[in-house]
Order: structure tokens, then C-alpha cells, then sequence
């Protein structure tokens, strides 16, 4: 019977956190046209509802009723895989990521769908896989440009992949736990002030995570995989309807779990900024709440940040960015581990 | 539970490994390799070893496989051809595999009783556990192996700079 309850509350909550996901995959893409529109001095989507809130609704509907062109002399099973591993991917990790404290019921904890003990590793692995996705579709495609853009997206990711994992190592290393609740555990004892950020030093961690994690997004301005003056569309040039969608989707998806990542190792998760300051108030659905709400602001700044990023910065060259990754990025990284090391020791 | 899981992911690990050898084309042998790395990765996880499990699908499936996936697309490498295989090996090998297995299973067999045995998905090593057995009880085998793994890299690299 608890077997039962186990496994029908997991499905819910599965459910549950893939729909929330997906809404806010669709309404980040509005925010970026939004917001980028802003920064070009025009509009944005403003036609279709109040502010051009059903845009992602009707352009979901365009793409799922456009119609779905193979190419010949496509490697069709790879060419068919190839999305399905992208968003596969990118929707996985969301399932180790916890959105609020513990909070059991049935002896089902309710804010998270897996509560892991390596899963900072889990959702690295889950990354790291990914890249799959994009390789497989520049090479299926069977067309130079997409070849090249996949080609591109592969050295950049094993390039940017060392950078991003050392700089996570201090984290890890404060926190003596890969348990993403325990590394949120570790800085919730002073608000602001105990944040890994801030009072844990980690900030030279924090902006190698942020550069390097732009560059595994194929985000600006490191998305040469994509880069439209030179490659067309890069890896996703021959793709069109659901498929295009499918990479679309696992690009913005990608974006939100970095922003989770993000928050919740260096910016105290679900954590309140005021700490202790203020003392508990309302209900005590509130308080399940809360920390809920502070997570959701948290991970808006950083999607917030990277729409920024984007509509200000130009794109690197292709040298510049390996240059920046192996000579610059990756030494930091190593150094602020020693660093760390030394201050715990 | 866990052995239905070991079970389907032993079979997918063999199917793999099969299909590696039976592909033409050098990709689908690439991604069947892929495909037993994370097989092999949820049997080390249904053994309790977490942390290997993980550190399986990031180094092997994650970083050097999509190497090699990256050097089968930039040499753009096309489908094999097949031959029908030399007399030679048709006569020693298949009789030298079925001695090496049959070597190996009477060995294990022979010293199952001293051997000890894991059940599935009973027990979990923690990372800390292990970070204490790497950094205590082996420090110095873990420290040479890592030392001859950065000579294999200088090596590399010296070799990649000889022509200029």
C-alpha cells in the first residue's frame, strides 16, 4: 500500500513540476522578446492578448500545426533521435532540483521529485549527455552548416564542461556534501549574509559558473553553434515544426536549470535573503510556501541576467572562446579551489 | 525490484555490446557504446556505488565518447566494408574465446567461496566513505595513477607541438 502511495504521489508530483516547467519554458521565451524588444527600443509581441500574453500559446500552435519536412539523405533515425535527446535531457534534471525545504507527506517529500545524494552529479551527468542532442543533429542532418554548428557545440561543451565543473568543487567542498538540500543547508544560517556568494567567498566560483554555464547553453554570447551570420541556424538548419520546437524548448529549458543550479549553490535556494530578521508570519501553508516563492524570484534574475546578456553583448570569436575557456576560466577555476581548500584546512 | 532492473539493464548492456561489434557505420557502434557505458552506470548504482555510477556517465559517456563522436564527424567517416574475415582467426579465435571463458568461469567458480558477495540495491557507499578510502587506506596507488596520467597528457601534448 505505501508503495502504491509512494508511487502514485511521485507520478502527481512528476506531472505536476513537468507542467510548471514547460508553462514557464514557454513564458521565458516571451520574456526574452519582450525584454530584448525593450532593449531595441520597440515592443515585443503586444497583439495576441493582454500584452501578448498568448503569444507562446499561438506560437506553440503554429509550430505543432506546421508541417514536419525530412530532407533527403538525412540519417533518419539519428535525425529523428536527435531532438528527443536534447529535450529529453534538458527536462531530466529539473527532477533533482529541490524547490523548497522538506516537507513530507505520505513520506513523500512534496518539493522535490527526487531528493539524491550525488544529485549536483546527477544533474552534470544529465548535462553532459545532452550534448548528444545537438551533435547527433548537426551530423544527421547532412548539411555543412549544421555540421559545422555541431561540431562547434561539441568543443565548446567539452571545452566549458572542466570550467564549470571545478568552479562547483568550493561549493561542494564548504558544504562537504554533493545533496543539493544539504549545499542549501549549509548557507540558509545567516540569510544574505551566510549565501556561498557572499559570505562563503565563492564569488570568483560564482561568475566561472555563470560564463561557463552561458557557454554549455549555446547562449549569448557564446552561441557560435548558432551563430545566424555565419552558420544560418547551425545545428537545427534543417529541422522544422515539432523537432525545431523540441530544441527551442530544451535551449530555454536548459536556461531555467541553470538559473535552478545557480540559486540553489550560491544563492541560498528556497533560503530567505532576510534570514532569521523576520520572524515567521501567516499560516503554516505560507511558510510551505515561501521558500517557494523565493526560489521562483531567484531563478527570474538569473533568466532575467542571461536575456540581458543577450541583448547587449556581441557574440565571441571562435578562438577568443577557447582561449577564454582553457586559458582564462579554467586556471581561476583551479585556483579558487586551492584557495578554498586552504581557507577550510 | 532490483533484479528486474539488473536483469533489463545487464540485457541492454550486452545488446549494446553486440550491436557495437555488428554496426556498420562507425557512429551507431559510437552510440551503442554510449548506450553500455549508462547501462554499466545503473549497475554500479543498483550495487550502491552512487558516486562511480555518476562519475561513470560524466567521464565515459558525457566527455569521451562525445570525443569520439567528434573525431567520427570531423573526419566525416563513411560505412566500413566488410570482409569475410582472414581463415586464421575463424580456426584460433573462436576456440581461444571459448577457452578464455571457459578458463575465467571455472576461476570464479573455483574461488566463489572466498569471494564475497554484494546483493543488490542493499547497501549505499557514500562519497564521503569512499573520498576515505581514495585518501587514506590507497593515497598512494590513487596519487601515482594520477601522476601517470598527467605524463600521459604532457606526452600528448608534447606530441601535438612537435612540428611547429
Amino acid at each position: 500500500m505505501s508503495f502504491l502511495i509512494f508511487f502514485l504521489l511521485s507520478c502527481l508530483k512528476i506531472a505536476i513540476v513537468l507542467a510548471i516547467f514547460l508553462g514557464s519554458v514557454a513564458y521565458t521565451v516571451l520574456l526574452e522578446r519582450k525584454l530584448v524588444g525593450r532593449i531595441q527600443n520597440r515592443w515585443g509581441p503586444s497583439r495576441v492578448g493582454p500584452f501578448g500574453m498568448w503569444q507562446p500559446m499561438a506560437d506553440g500552435l503554429k509550430l505543432f500545426l506546421k508541417e514536419d519536412i525530412i530532407p533527403t539523405n538525412v540519417d533518419r533515425p539519428l535525425y529523428i533521435l536527435a531532438p528527443m535527446i536534447a529535450l529529453g535531457c534538458a527536462l531530466i534534471s529539473i527532477a533533482v532540483v529541490p524547490f523548497g525545504a522538506r516537507i513530507t507527506w505520505h513520506g513523500v517529500d512534496m518539493f522535490e521529485i527526487a531528493d539524491v545524494n550525488i544529485g549536483l552529479l546527477v544533474i552534470l551527468g544529465v548535462t553532459s549527455v545532452g550534448v548528444y542532442g545537438i551533435a547527433l543533429a548537426g551530423w544527421s542532418s547532412n548539411n555543412k552548416y549544421s555540421l559545422l554548428g555541431a561540431l562547434r557545440a561539441s568543443a565548446q561543451v567539452i571545452s566549458y564542461e572542466l570550467a564549470l565543473g571545478l568552479s562547483l568543487v568550493g561549493v561542494v567542498l564548504r558544504a562537504g556534501s554533493l545533496n543539493l538540500r544539504t549545499i542549501v543547508d549549509s548557507q540558509s544560517a545567516h540569510g544574505l549574509l551566510s549565501w556561498n556568494v557572499f559570505g562563503g567567498y565563492q564569488f570568483v566560483a560564482f561568475f566561472i559558473y555563470l560564463m561557463a554555464a552561458y557557454a554549455e547553453t549555446n547562449r549569448a554570447p557564446f552561441d557560435l553553434p548558432e551563430a545566424e551570420t555565419e552558420l544560418t541556424a547551425g545545428y537545427h538548419t534543417e529541422y522544422s515544426s515539432m523537432k525545431f520546437a523540441m530544441f527551442f524548448m530544451a535551449e530555454y529549458a536548459n536556461m531555467i536549470t541553470v538559473g535552478c543550479v545557480a540559486s540553489l549553490l550560491f544563492f541560498g535556494g528556497w533560503t530567505s535573503p532576510f534570514g532569521s530578521l523576520i520572524p515567521a508570519f501567516g499560516g503554516i501553508l505560507l511558510q510551505a510556501i515561501l521558500p517557494v516563492f523565493w526560489f521562483v524570484l531567484k531563478v527570474f534574475c538569473f533568466l532575467f541576467l542571461y536575456i540581458w546578456v543577450r541583448g547587449t553583448l556581441p557574440r565571441f570569436r571562435y578562438d577568443q572562446l577557447m582561449g577564454f575557456g582553457w586559458r582564462f576560466l579554467m586556471p581561476l577555476a583551479i585556483a579558487n579551489i586551492i584557495a578554498t581548500s586552504l581557507w577550510l584546512a | 525490484m532490483y533484479l528486474v532492473l539488473f536483469i533489463f539493464f545487464g540485457c541492454l548492456c550486452v545488446a549494446g555490446a553486440l550491436n557495437l561489434l555488428f554496426q556498420r557505420h562507425p557512429i551507431n557502434s559510437a552510440l551503442s557504446l554510449i548506450v553500455v557505458m549508462s547501462s554499466l552506470a545503473v549497475l554500479y548504482l543498483l550495487l550502491g556505488a552512487e558516486f562511480l555510477a555518476a562519475a561513470q556517465v560524466i567521464v565515459y559517456a558525457g566527455a569521451i565518447m562525445v570525443l569520439f563522436t567528434f573525431v567520427i564527424m570531423l573526419l566525416n567517416a563513411g560505412t566500413e566494408e566488410r570482409t569475410s574475415g582472414s581463415a586464421a582467426a575463424y580456426i584460433v579465435g573462436i576456440p581461444g574465446v571459448g577457452v578464455l571463458v571457459s578458463l575465467l568461469a571455472f576461476i570464479f567458480l573455483s574461488a566463489r567461496s572466498h569471494l564475497a558477495t554484494a546483493r543488490l540495491g542493499d547497501y549505499v557507499v557514500s562519497t564521503s566513505d569512499l573520498s576515505k578510502v581514495l585518501f587514506r587506506n590507497l593515497l598512494l596507488p590513487f596519487e601515482v595513477t594520477s601522476v601517470l596520467i598527467l605524463i600521459a597528457i604532457l606526452g600528448a601534448v608534447a606530441l601535438a607541438s612537435k612540428e611547429h
